[in-house]
Formats: structure tokens, C-alpha cells, sequence
């Protein structure tokens, strides 16, 4: 299954490690802001650039595992890429490319009184999110986790309004009761298979009780924390009441980085277990999740929680992957949505940001006439929306492509029904948005100039323009990265989800 | 023939694409700049399309294809249907820009205005040179997302309000168009048109075949505002007079229509359709269409809604020319598709230079319109003269094929359907004529005298209403809308 790692790999991988942990450590102890900021983009290029050979690698000989330290497995804790996890080092890559510059204007622009704090705590966010996606060992996952939330907690109380601090200790809440599920399934896990090297743990349908309570605990503990529906509840406030740019990462790798999670967990080690009835009814949990998510954003009147919402219900579409996984295009569909899904949020969220930082708040009805002092943030905003709605011709459509053929070709019409419908709900709240910044205020002449487009710092601009235009070309790259995302072997086992 | 050559349906595309990102770019302070761009663009267009009807005219080969993810093809082409939509569109897109700029003279949010209207140009030359069924649904969603911010362009409730219901018509519509086009690339593994069909090769069976068909033409019937999805149509005349004209007659409505003649033609073929007993659901909804869209015409005291019925009838010419299935309905059907855009677009402008120069907008004040401004009521007169079908407008020729062609087919229902939309067609016009010409100009007017329309949004009219009554005289002549048609019609029937 696996190769012998080159050199190349393995700095790679411990490069997307190492490289924002040691530059956390010096933003603690040296705060410079200029000089972190220069090396985070830095740092960010390198990365990209290092994606590319790995990339390749992962092409040509199929998933890569890395045992750390010189032990043998067992013992010693893998780092485990395959196409899955390139499509999330790639999106949390370029996230970190174009938010990190956004944040760092935004936190000079808003005046923000903790803002030396903001570039340690994200990239302590940046190490969790990029070992959670690499890591192939139960307990280092664990530890992984801890470290994304608590990156995460402390960036949601980095918001300025009266409700960041309790809707960050919501948010606590949830996750750590989720730390002790996951915690909880990991030990059982443990003791009944004497494993916690993922690679090598396949679990059967026969699994004893122990085994199965230990699937729902981790279920239970990570839903928890990617905010899936039914245990959303902390995401939207949280979300919402964030710093812009945090709520930017929260939303578009954070969720998506739990729900990876538990893709891997479901259809690697535990791939064995599922029945018929138990995958179906994962797909009516995302798809309940998808309508309760848009239903709630279409009601909403600020724009941040729409997007919120918004983001619980595009993580539905990730779950619909468990009933439709014995197709391949229902893996290629799912990382696309994902993908194209956080670039496009993300860019949602900075856009949105920039509105905030010239009309003073994200009431809808203080929209009217945006159009005449936001034009481009509403562009994006529009480019952006058609990606998370799945209209053509953008990275969204492709995915909602493939997901639909899964579906259809194995048979299973409900699910198309909860994509059409799913994506109708998703283009309402988008143009709902617009629709109130395209109404023409009552009297032209008093709209002030406030902060014109032009007036806002570039660093503010091209940010979000990058992500949406991003999420457009994804529309545009379906052949050019569908070998990347082929899966032809769907057996069980963490290696299933590779070639 | 040189790639650059062959490629052509590309660059017809990306000439109003270009345009519409430049406008969009350069802003709203530099109107010049920008109309500049758009009438260069407009006649760079029309050249490039002119220059491929000659080619296709000729029997040259235009292909452009990239494959956007694996057995998923981004595919342009130009058949002889290609250009006899991307023919009207790029003539009327030049000659709607001139009346726009001058229309549009004080308005706000120019630069937001013209960019989207070019990428809705864009959009319909997608929808005509689309050479597979994904191709046409990306750009059929183009045109209902480009349209959109046109709709809503006054930014009054009411126009919200429209644009809310046209985005909800036609993106629902969208929806199930592209579940049709999901199911039709699995059964066949591809979706290109081909002539006389792909479907029936594909041995699905009778009751899947008919459950797609269904879901394509309900997808496409929404755009060309079939009974009872035409809600959205006098819904959307709250755009502004340019719009109403260009995307509401032509671009938008022909993009439905022009769907549904693929459909039967190029994906089902026109035997599997008449098999599956398609043809008939296909004429019956355009026969209600017809008869509805009339008489509702005839209650309306908006001038605008009253044209805005008056197309959700006439447009459905088209798809009963398909829906009958002979050759001889079929050239009405199609010619028809050219006549009635340039009819209609005639009117709206009319109806335009009303509201522009004399705040006209209800029937009522038409009263002595025409002594008023005798150029824009007598184009007027011509065109609404071709909708009601006398000869030698455009619009009798596209009736008499129709009247001709069910009789071929034995649908002897055709001639009274016919009979009853001409009475009723003369039943909402006549009375404008004569409104306009016979009517006194209402005594706080009558000293006004003439007082026409500017030369921007005039002449754009008159060229419009020569266009009209051209077709219908020339319409025996080489490359006249009717031959074209005629041509088409040729190699469907083989």
C-alpha cells in the first residue's frame, strides 16, 4: 500500500507541521506584528509550494504513511495523506494565504485592543487543523483536536461584542464535552483492540458491544464539535459573534475539518460496520441538516448568522457521502463541496466583514444602496453564493454534478430531491442578501459616502476576490483535478479511502 | 480551416463576455469609456456572427470543446439552429445598446447596468451555440442569474418583488432541468446534440424516457413562459424598457423556447418524441398558452403587460411549430422564433419612447400618440400589425407555415386555434391603433404638437420595425429568417 517516503515528503509533511508551530512559539515571544505577518505569507507560499510535489507524490504512488521518529507500526504515530486529506491541506493553505493578510488589515482597520494576540492564536489553530487532518493515530488525534478547539474558543473571544465571551463559552461547553466522548471512544477502542494506529485497525460488523459504543462516542464527540445538526446549536452565535476573519477560518475549515474527521473514521477503521439502514439514516441526519440550516438562514436578518447558518447546512452535504460512498463520484463530489465550499464561505465572511466595517453593523435592512459604495463586496458576495448554491459555473456546480450522478446512478433519487432542493434554499438566502443591498434608499441624496469601496485598504479587498475567484476556477478545474480526487478502491480500512 | 477559424462560436461568446467584465471593471464614472466598449463589442459581434452564418451557410464545421471533468465536456458548435438565434440576438444586442445608452442617459448604476446586460448577451449566445445539453444548462443559468440584477434595476419594492418571483420560476426550473440532464448523461454517457436524437439509442425504457422528457421540458417551459409557469413574465416588465425588450422578448423567453426545440429535435428526435406521445403534451401546452396568454392581454390597461401577454402567446408559436412535428409547421415555428423577436422588440421600444418622452403608460393615454410622435406609433403600427399576422409583416408568414403545416399533419385544430388568435390579436391591438391615431390628444396636450422620441432611442425603433416588415417582404430571399428556417428544417427531415 505504501511507498518508501523521499526526503521531499517527508519535509513536506513535517514542514506543514512544524512550520506554523515554530512560528507560534516566536509570535508569543517576539509580538512583532510586521514581522509575523511577512513570515505567516510566507510561510503560507511555502506550503503551497510544497503541496505541489506532494501532490504529485500522492498521484503516482497512492496514499503516503509516515511513521514518526523511526518506530515501526504499530508503535510509532503515522501521518497519513491520500486525496482526501490533499483536498483539505490545500483548501486550509489557501485559507491561510488570503485570510491571514485580511485579518492583519482588518485588526489595524477595527482598532482592536487585543490585537497582538490574534497571529500566535491562529497559528496554533493553523499546527491543529493541518495535524488533525495528517494524523493516523487515534490518540494523536485526540491531542489534535484539543488544540484546534482551543485555538478556535480563543479567536471566537477575541470578538468585540457583548455576546463573543458566552458564545465562546458555548462553544467551550460543546467541546468539551465532545474532548471526553472522543476521548472515551479511543480508550474503548484500545482496550478491546489493543490499537490506536489507524492503518491497521479495521473493524468488522461483528464488532463486539465495546466497539460500538466506542463508534458512537467519537460520533457523538466530533459531531459535537463540528457542530453537525442536531448538536449545532453553538455554531451560529459563535460564528456570528467572532472577529470577521475568525469567523472566516471557524466556518470554512474548522466545521469542515470536523466533518473530515469523521468521513475518515466512518469509511477507514469503522468502515466495516455500517448497514444499509445505519448509512441511510446518516444521509437523513445531513439531510435534515441541509433543510433545518437553510430554513433558519432564510430567516435571519444579520448577515453574519446567515452565513452561519449557512455553513451547518453545507456540512449536511459532506454526510450524504456515507449513503452514496460505494460510488467514486460521490468522493470526488464531497471533497469538491468541500473544498470549493470553504474557499467560497471564507470569502463570504471577509466580504461580509468589509460591509460591516462601512455601514457599522450586518442588519440587512441597513443594506439598501450598498450597491453604490460595496459594488465589488457584493460581487463577491454573489460569486461566492452561486458557488455554496452549486450554481454553474463555479467549483459548487461541478461538486453538486457528481454528487447527483452518485446518486442516481446507484438509485438513490431522495437524496437528489435534498441536493435540488438543498441548493434552491442555498440560492434564496444568498439573493436575499443581495436583494436587500440592491433596494434603492428612500432618498439618494442622503447616502452619505461612509467608506467607499476605494476607500478600504487593498489588503481588505483582494482577499475575499482571491476566494471567490477561486471558488469560479474550481468550476473550470473539474479534469484537471479529478485524478487527484479518483478513488477506486472502496474497500474497508483506512487505506479504503485511497487508490 | 485554421483552429482560430473553427474555434469561432467561442470568440462570439467571449466578445460580449469581455465586454461585460471591462464595463464591470472601468465603473460607473466613466460613461463614455463604457459605451464606447459596449458598441465596439455589439459591432465586433455582429461581424464574427455574420461571418459564421456565412461558414455555416457554407457548410463549414464550428467546433470548440474542453473538457471541464471527466466525461463532461464544455462543448460550442454552430448548426444552422446556432444562427438563427445568435443571428437575432447579436443584430438586436447592437441595436438595444444604442437605445439603452440613450435611454439610460440619467439613470443610476449604469456601469452594474451594462455589464450584466452584456453577460445576459453572453449567456443567450451560450444558449444558442451550446453544443451539449451541459453546456446549455450552464449558460441557461447564466441568463437567469445575469438577468436578475436588470430586473430588479429601479430597486423599488415592486421590482424586488418581481425579481424575487423570476429568480424563483426560473431557478426551480434550473433544478429540475439539470436532474434531467444527470439522468440523460447516465443512460447515454454523454449529452451532445445530435441530429434526429441520441435518446432512443439508449433502450431505457418507455416510462424513464417520458419522466425525463417531462423534467427537461418543464425546465425549459419555464423560460419560455408555458402556461402555467409564465407567472414571472408581466412579473419582470418592472425592468427598465430595454430590458423588457431585449431579454423579456428575446433573450430569456428564446432561450426556453429555443430549449425545447433541442430537446425534440437533437435529444429525443423527433420520432421518439411523437412515440412517447410527447409531441402532443408539447402542442397542447402551447395551444393553452396561446389562447390564455390573449385573452389575458386583453384585460391588462398597462401598456407593457399588455406586450408582455401578447409574448407569452406568441412565443408558443414556436413550440407549437415543434409540437406539430411537420416540416411545413415546423419552418413556421422556427422563422417565427426570428419574426416575433424583431416584431416584439419593435413594440417595446414604441412603448419605450412613450414612457420616455411623454410618460405614457397606460393604454388610455395613448389617446392621439400618433400626431404626437408619428414615427415611433407608425412603427408601432407596423409591428402590432405583424402580430396580429397581415401580410406582409414577418409575422403572417410564420402563421400561414403553421396554418399549412398542421393541415399536412392532419391537426386540423391548428386552423381555428390560429383563426381565434389572430381574432384575439386584433382585439388587443386594434384598439391602440386606433387609440394612437384616431383618438383627439386630450386637451391639457393639444397644444404640444410633435414631439418624438431622441435620435438614440428612435432610430434604434425604426431600424427594428424595417427589420420586421423586411423578413416578411424578403422572406423568400437567401439568408431571410423564413429560408433559414427553411434550411433547418431540411436537414432535420433529412
Amino acid at each position: 500500500m505504501t511507498e518508501a517516503i523521499d526526503g521531499l515528503t517527508a519535509g513536506s509533511l513535517t514542514a506543514l507541521i512544524l512550520g506554523p508551530l515554530i512560528l507560534a512559539l516566536v509570535a508569543v515571544a517576539l509580538p512583532r506584528r510586521r514581522l509575523i505577518d511577512s513570515a505567516v505569507m510566507l510561510l503560507a507560499l511555502l506550503l503551497l509550494a510544497l503541496l505541489l510535489p506532494l501532490s504529485r507524490a500522492v498521484l503516482t504512488h497512492g496514499p503516503l504513511v509516515m511513521d514518526l521518529g523511526g518506530h515501526d507500526a504499530p508503535i510509532a504515530i503515522p501521518l497519513y495523506v491520500d486525496s482526501l486529506a490533499l483536498g483539505m491541506l490545500w483548501l486550509l493553505t489557501l485559507l491561510a494565504l488570503a485570510i491571514h493578510p485580511y485579518a492583519s488589515a482588518w485588526l489595524q482597520r477595527s482598532d482592536h485592543p487585543h490585537a497582538d494576540d490574534y497571529p500566535a492564536l491562529w497559528l496554533v489553530l493553523w499546527t491543529g487543523l493541518n495535524s488533525l487532518v495528517l494524523s493516523g493515530d487515534l490518540f494523536n488525534l485526540y491531542v489534535m483536536l484539543e488544540v484546534t478547539t482551543l485555538g478556535a474558543v480563543s479567536l471566537v473571544m477575541l470578538g468585540q461584542s457583548a455576546g463573543a465571551v458566552s458564545a465562546a463559552a458555548r462553544y467551550l461547553f460543546f467541546a468539551l464535552v465532545g474532548s471526553v466522548l472522543f476521548l472515551l471512544g479511543t480508550a474503548l477502542v484500545y482496550a478491546d483492540i489493543g490499537l490506536l494506529y489507524m492503518p491497521m485497525i479495521a473493524v468488522h460488523a461483528d464488532a463486539s458491544p465495546a466497539i460500538v459504543v466506542a463508534l458512537l462516542a467519537i460520533t457523538a464527540g466530533v459531531a459535537m464539535k463540528a457542530a453537525l445538526f442536531p448538536l449545532h446549536a453553538w455554531l451560529p452565535i459563535a460564528h456570528a459573534s467572532a472577529p470577521t476573519p475568525a469567523s472566516a477560518v471557524l466556518s470554512a475549515a474548522v466545521a469542515t475539518a470536523g466533518v473530515y474527521l469523521l468521513l475518515r473514521l466512518w469509511l477507514g477503521p469503522f468502515a466495516g460496520t455500517w448497514t444499509i439502514t445505519t448509512a441511510q439514516g446518516i444521509g437523513v441526519i445531513g439531510a435534515a441538516g441541509i433543510l433545518y440550516g437553510s430554513a433558519q438562514a432564510l430567516r435571519q436578518q444579520r448577515i453574519k448568522v446567515i452565513v452561519a447558518y449557512s455553513t451547518v447546512a453545507q456540512l449536511g452535504y459532506l454526510l450524504l457521502l456515507v449513503p452514496l460512498a460505494q460510488s467514486p463520484l460521490a468522493w470526488q463530489g464531497a471533497v469538491y463541496h468541500a473544498v470549493t465550499h470553504g474557499l467560497a464561505k471564507a470569502g463570504i465572511f471577509l466580504a461580509a466583514g468589509n460591509l460591516i466595517l462601512a455601514i457599522g453593523n450586518d442588519r440587512l435592512e441597513n443594506l439598501s444602496g450598498a450597491d453604490q459604495f460595496a459594488a465589488k463586496n457584493l460581487l463577491v458576495i454573489g460569486i461566492a453564493g452561486a458557488a455554496v448554491a452549486g450554481l454553474p459555473p463555479t467549483g459548487g456546480f461541478i461538486a453538486k454534478w457528481w454528487l447527483l450522478s452518485a446518486a442516481l446512478g446507484q438509485g438513490q433519487w431522495w437524496w437528489v430531491a435534498v441536493i435540488a432542493v438543498g441548493s434552491l434554499l442555498a440560492a434564496a438566502y444568498v439573493f436575499r442578501i443581495l436583494q436587500y443591498a440592491m433596494r434603492q434608499p428612500e432618498n439618494r441624496a442622503e447616502i452619505d459616502p461612509r467608506v467607499r469601496d476605494q476607500s478600504l485598504p487593498y489588503a481588505l479587498l483582494w482577499p475575499p476576490a482571491l476566494l471567490a475567484a477561486l471558488a469560479l476556477g474550481l468550476g473550470f478545474s473539474g479534469e484537471l483535478l479529478a485524478p487527484f480526487l479518483q478513488v477506486t478502491d472502496l474497500s474497508p480500512a483506512l487505506g479504503g479511502t485511497g487508490r | 480551416m485554421s483552429a482560430v477559424y473553427s474555434a469561432m462560436p467561442l470568440w462570439v461568446v467571449l466578445s460580449s463576455l469581455v465586454a461585460a467584465v471591462l464595463i464591470l471593471i472601468v465603473g460607473e464614472p466613466y460613461g463614455r469609456t463604457r459605451a464606447a466598449i459596449n458598441v465596439v463589442a455589439a459591432v465586433v459581434k455582429l461581424l464574427l456572427v455574420t461571418v459564421m452564418l456565412w461558414g455555416v451557410g457554407q457548410g463549414h464545421d464550428f467546433q470548440f470543446s474542453a473538457t471541464l471533468a471527466p466525461g463532461i465536456d464544455f462543448h460550442l458548435h454552430a448548426d444552422a439552429l446556432t444562427m438563427l438565434l445568435s443571428v437575432l440576438s447579436a443584430i438586436l444586442w447592437l441595436v438595444t445598446t444604442i437605445y439603452a445608452i440613450g435611454y439610460l442617459k440619467d439613470s443610476h448604476d449604469r456601469a452594474r447596468f451594462f455589464g450584466f446586460f452584456s453577460l445576459c448577451v453572453t449567456a443567450t449566445m451560450g444558449v444558442a451555440a451550446a453544443g451539449n445539453l451541459f453546456t446549455f444548462f450552464i449558460f441557461y443559468e447564466l441568463l437567469s442569474l445575469s438577468t436578475w440584477p436588470l430586473v430588479v434595476h429601479d430597486g423599488t419594492p415592486k421590482a424586488m418583488r418581481a425579481g424575487a418571483a423570476y429568480l424563483a420560476f426560473t431557478l426551480v426550473g434550473g433544478a429540475l432541468l439539470l436532474v434531467g440532464i444527470v439522468v440523460v448523461q447516465l443512460l447515454a454517457g454523454g449529452t451532445g446534440f445530435t441530429p434526429g436524437g441520441f435518446m432512443a439509442a439508449t433502450g431505457a425504457s418507455k416510462t424513464l424516457l417520458v419522466c425525463v422528457f417531462l423534467l427537461l421540458f418543464a425546465g425549459t417551459a419555464v423560460k419560455a413562459a408555458l402556461v402555467p409557469l409564465h407567472v414571472w413574465l408581466p412579473r419582470a416588465m418592472v425592468a427598465p424598457a430595454p430590458v423588457s425588450a431585449l431579454l423579456h422578448a428575446v433573450a430569456v423567453v428564446k432561450a426556453g423556447a429555443f430549449g425545447i426545440v433541442r430537446l425534440v429535435y437533437d435529444v429525443f428526435g423527433l420520432e421518439l418524441t411523437a412515440l412517447l406521445g410527447m409531441n402532443h403534451v408539447v402542442a397542447a401546452a402551447a395551444a393553452v398558452t396561446i389562447l390564455y396568454g390573449s385573452m389575458q392581454a386583453l384585460k391588462q390597461t398597462d401598456l407593457k403587460a399588455v406586450l408582455a401577454y401578447s409574448t407569452v402567446s406568441q412565443v408558443s408559436y414556436i413550440a407549437l411549430g415543434v409540437g406539430i412535428g411537420s416540416p411545413l409547421a415546423s419552418i413556421g415555428g422556427l422563422a417565427h422564433l426570428v419574426h416575433q423577436g424583431l416584431m416584439k422588440i419593435t413594440l417595446f421600444f414604441c412603448a419605450g419612447n412613450l414612457v420616455h418622452t411623454h410618460g405614457v403608460t397606460k393604454i388610455t393615454e395613448m389617446d392621439g400618440a400618433g400626431r404626437r410622435m408619428p414615427w415611433t406609433m407608425s412603427a408601432f403600427t407596423i409591428a402590432a400589425l405583424g402580430m396580429i399576422g397581415v401580410p406582409p409583416v414577418a409575422g403572417f408568414l410564420s402563421k400561414w407555415y403553421l396554418g399549412l403545416g398542421g393541415l399536412q399533419h392532419g391537426q386540423s385544430w391548428i386552423v381555428p386555434l390560429l383563426v381565434i388568435s389572430t381574432i384575439l390579436n386584433a382585439a388587443y391591438f386594434l384598439p391602440l391603433i386606433r387609440r394612437a391615431w384616431f383618438a383627439p390628444v386630450p386637451g391639457n396636450q393639444r397644444d404640444a404638437g410633435v414631439r418624438e422620441a431622441p435620435a438614440s432611442l428612435l432610430w434604434p425603433t425604426l431600424v427594428a420595425a424595417a427589420l420586421a416588415l423586411g423578413s416578411g417582404f424578403l422572406g423568400g430571399m437567401p439568408y431571410s429568417p423564413l429560408e433559414w428556417a427553411r434550411f433547418i428544417v431540411e436537414r432535420v427531415y433529412g
